[in-house]
């Protein structure tokens, strides 16, 4: 026995840059999500410190409007887009096949596609800035603003485009991971024995892959008005710009949950690892997500009150919106059932998962008030309304991102992260955001609009703006505390063990990091806490051959393809855009014929 | 990997099939917003040419028929290499792809009569939205046909036995529910005016 088991060749991860250029292992791929998309991170983040330096004080003359335009509007394309997206990507990657216990996702290649179209189309989009046409029409784009009249730069053409090339990657990525939960799962991890995080993420594939169409139309239609001069949205020509609304919401409030629904299920998993307790009322967290999900469709006009459609659509649309309270009202309710009772140990993810529940209540009171119509009316395009988001997004996306890369950490590079630095990171952010975000009530509903680049202190809300304007910038701080705590700790690094926190699910079960097979055998799954029902340890070397796939670089070159595609489309080049078309074809066929084992 | 030696799977589909259904049930949305925005836009042109001055429906009637019978021959093609009959599954994947181009001239007879009617992307709500959906559906058109070009071309290589069945599956995948997307358009655009 002992002989056959040395003769088996265990593999190993390949090492270099090339190595990482080719990957199709999920694990590396997740690590180059994570580390693009906090990049990302820290470059909205810094948008929003220069807006917020600009606020600090009355008639402030620090950036000129049109900068102001620029950088609110990436701003907020780049948090959704470009950070809190892919960063639950990174999760999606590294995790979800550890949970399920599979050897990598269904289609390792299509996934190399969706990184490397991420990547390009992240830069694609941010390159605007070095020209100085940044988009400059706010997040959500609403015509007629963006049309060709009023916005005759290349600003919205970068906007556009770069959206339809994130649109691609995330398609791609939500039919993969759609696939990888419904398909790969181990023996005996059957639907409702899965982790809550990887139900969530599943739910939230299924919004990607059916709400990033909806955008994908309106886009093609804002393109083809600027570039063919059709009609779509013309009023002389009997277009109506309501349009643009409509289908732009359809896919945005979807888009919301799609943001929200990873780190809820992160704190799902993270709360019952450190109450030492199952979650509370597993199968109703699942349905509420479910339930979320499916409401999450009926609700996008809430974010049109003001334009008039009338008390029929405004009293169907407040409805939806207080029903999908319901479903999330009651996973807070679980959460907190799940730590009653628990041996808690407050240790750094478990201070953000609890901080998440905290801020994420306060967003969602703020989002049930502009159910009212009538409220809403008040309250739309004020800093209200940028309270409200801020305290879903920061407080509770980002807050529950950085529950999960505490928790998972250890899982990905084999040593923890310091947990005094820690504590630090998250006592300073709580405070600095709750001193950022919300003091922005009160200027809100004092009157101030959002999207202005300066204010009269007539308004009455410089010192607010000030104090604003310092929590911003202790939120800065926070995130420098984490930069500094993986520096720190990775120079300080122990190393963790399969299993660091005593946790119940599948990804603990192998060494950290994880080998490059992840399973020395395929696990058989008989209970929703397998690591807590006496699941035997993962042998240290597979007792039998593995087969572990090659690499292969042809998904970037079709990614390049695409790129190049778009900047041709942005510079109207005939040749770039057939170039363009020729490296994508090129890079499709070979991918498709080229010899590649799963 | 070859179709035969499939890897296990947690429901028993191939996983790239289960993929399909979900990029089909993708592109209903893509569709669905097409068609939407064409209906809401019905009528509100605010000048001419629109539908019933301009619409040939006993020509789309034509270039309809050819397009089912191209799923009919899709059919036949998958059987053919299903059961390993090289001759029959070249004769009907260059069927498919032969009706399939047939309706891609008409498409373009049909644009090009539009144009020397003066009906252009720009002219009104009506060429808008017109053009931008017929001209999604024939742009899907004409990535199948280069998909079913490529299987026959597979087919002369010797490299479309009956183990690569599901690869004529999956093209049959697509091209039924392309086939299905105009059945809609038809009756919404042309029929029901």
């Amino acid at each position: 026995m002992a002989t056959a088991a040395a003769a088996v060749e265990v593999p190993q991860a390949p090492s270099g840059v090339w190595s990482w250029i080719t990957t199709t292992d999920h694990k590396r791929i997740g690590i180059l999500y994570g580390v693009t998309a906090f990049f990302f991170f820290l470059v909205g983040g810094l948008e929003a410190l220069i807006i917020r330096a600009q606020l600090g004080s009355p008639d402030n003359t620090l950036v000129s409007a049109e900068t102001y335009n620029q950088l609110f509007t990436m701003h907020g394309t780049t948090m959704v887009f470009l950070a809190i997206m892919p960063l639950s990507a990174a999760f999606f990657n590294f995790i979800i096949p550890l949970q399920i216990g599979a050897r990598d996702v269904a289609f390792p290649r299509l996934n190399a596609f969706s990184y490397w179209v991420f990547l390009l189309g992240g830069l694609f989009m941010n390159a605007s800035f070095f020209i100085g046409a940044a988009p400059n029409g706010g997040w959500f784009g609403y015509a007629n603003l963006t049309s060709l009249q009023y916005s005759p730069g290349l600003n919205i053409d970068f906007w556009v485009l770069g959206l339809q090339i994130l649109g691609i990657a995330s398609i791609a990525a939500g039919v993969n991971f759609l696939i990888t939960l419904v398909n790969m799962r181990a023996p005996g991890m059957t639907m409702m024995r899965l982790p809550v995080f990887s139900w969530m993420a599943l739910i939230t594939q299924f919004l990607i892959v059916t709400a990033f169409p909806v955008i994908t139309v309106a886009l093609v239609f804002l393109m083809f008005d600027r570039t063919f001069g059709t009609t779509f949205f013309n009023v002389a020509a009997g277009g109506n710009v309501l349009l643009w609304q409509h289908l732009f919401w359809l896919f945005g409030h979807p888009e919301v949950y799609i943001l929200i629904l990873p780190p809820m299920g992160m704190v799902s998993d993270i709360i019952p690892t450190f109450s030492r307790k199952p979650l509370f009322g597993y199968a109703v967290v699942v349905y509420s997500g479910l339930l979320i999900a499916i409401l999450g469709w009926g609700v996008w006009a809430h974010h049109m009150f003001s334009v008039g459609m009338g008390p029929i659509a405004d009293a169907v649309f407040s409805s939806t919106t207080m029903l999908i309270a319901i479903p999330t009202g009651v996973k807070i309710f679980n959460w907190i059932a799940t730590m009653w009772g628990g041996r808690v140990r407050l240790e750094t993810p478990m201070l953000f998962a609890v901080g998440f529940i905290a801020m994420f209540i306060l967003g969602g009171l703020s989002g049930v008030m502009h159910s009212s119509a009538a409220a809403d009316l008040q309250q739309t395009d004020t800093y209200f309304v940028i309270a409200h988001i801020h305290y879903v997004l920061y407080g509770g996306a980002i807050q529950g991102i950085f529950a999960g890369i505490y928790y998972w950490w250890p899982k990905v590079t084999g040593w923890k992260l310091n947990e005094g630095l820690g504590k630090a990171h998250f006592w300073i952010s709580l405070v600095g955001m709750n001193i950022a975000f919300f003091p922005m009530h009160a200027i809100g509903l004092l009157g101030m609009p959002r999207r202005i680049y300066t204010y009269d202190t007539a308004l009455g809300v410089d010192q607010m703006n000030m104090v604003s304007t310092i929590g911003a910038f202790i939120v800065g701080l926070s995130a420098l505390v984490f930069l500094v705590n993986v520096w720190y700790s990775r120079r300080t690094a122990t190393p963790a063990g399969a299993n660091p926190w005593g946790a119940p699910t599948l990804e603990w079960s192998m060494s950290s990091p994880p080998p490059v097979y992840n399973f020395a055998v395929l696990p058989e799954v008989n209970s929703r806490v397998p690591l807590w029902s006496g699941m035997e340890p993962m042998p240290e070397t597979p007792p039998e051959p593995i087969h572990v796939p090659d690499g292969s670089y042809w998904p970037l070159v079709a990614a390049l393809g695409i790129v190049i595609l778009a900047t041709g489309a942005l510079l109207k080049g005939l040749f770039i855009t057939l170039g363009g078309a020729a490296v994508l074809v090129v890079g499709i066929y070979a991918w498709a014929f080229e010899p590649f084992e799963v | 990997m070859s179709d035969a030696a499939a890897h296990h799977t947690s429901t028993g589909l191939d996983n790239r099939k289960l993929a399909f259904w979900a990029f089909i049930g993708s592109e209903c949305l893509l569709f669905g917003s097409l068609i939407s925005t064409y209906l809401v836009y019905e009528g509100r042109s605010v000048s001419g040419p629109t539908t019933g001055e301009i619409l040939d429906i006993p020509l789309t009637t034509i270039s309809t028929f050819d397009l089912l019978m191209s799923s009919l021959a899709m059919v036949l093609a998958l059987a053919a290499v299903a059961r390993g009959d090289k001759v029959w599954a070249r004769v009907w994947l260059a069927t498919t792809a032969g009706l399939g181009l047939i309706f891609l001239g008409f498409q373009v007879y049909e644009f090009s009569e539009f144009v020397h009617h003066g009906l252009k992307l720009q002219t009104n709500l009506f060429g808008s939205t017109f053009f931008t959906l017929t001209g999604f559906h024939g742009g899907h058109v004409l990535v199948g046909v280069i998909w079913l070009l490529t299987l026959l071309l597979r087919s002369f290589q010797g490299k479309l036995g009956p183990d690569k069945a599901l690869q004529v599956e999956l093209a049959g995948l697509y091209w039924h529910f392309v086939d299905v997307v105009w059945i809609v358009i038809f009756t919404v655009v042309y029929l029901i005016q």
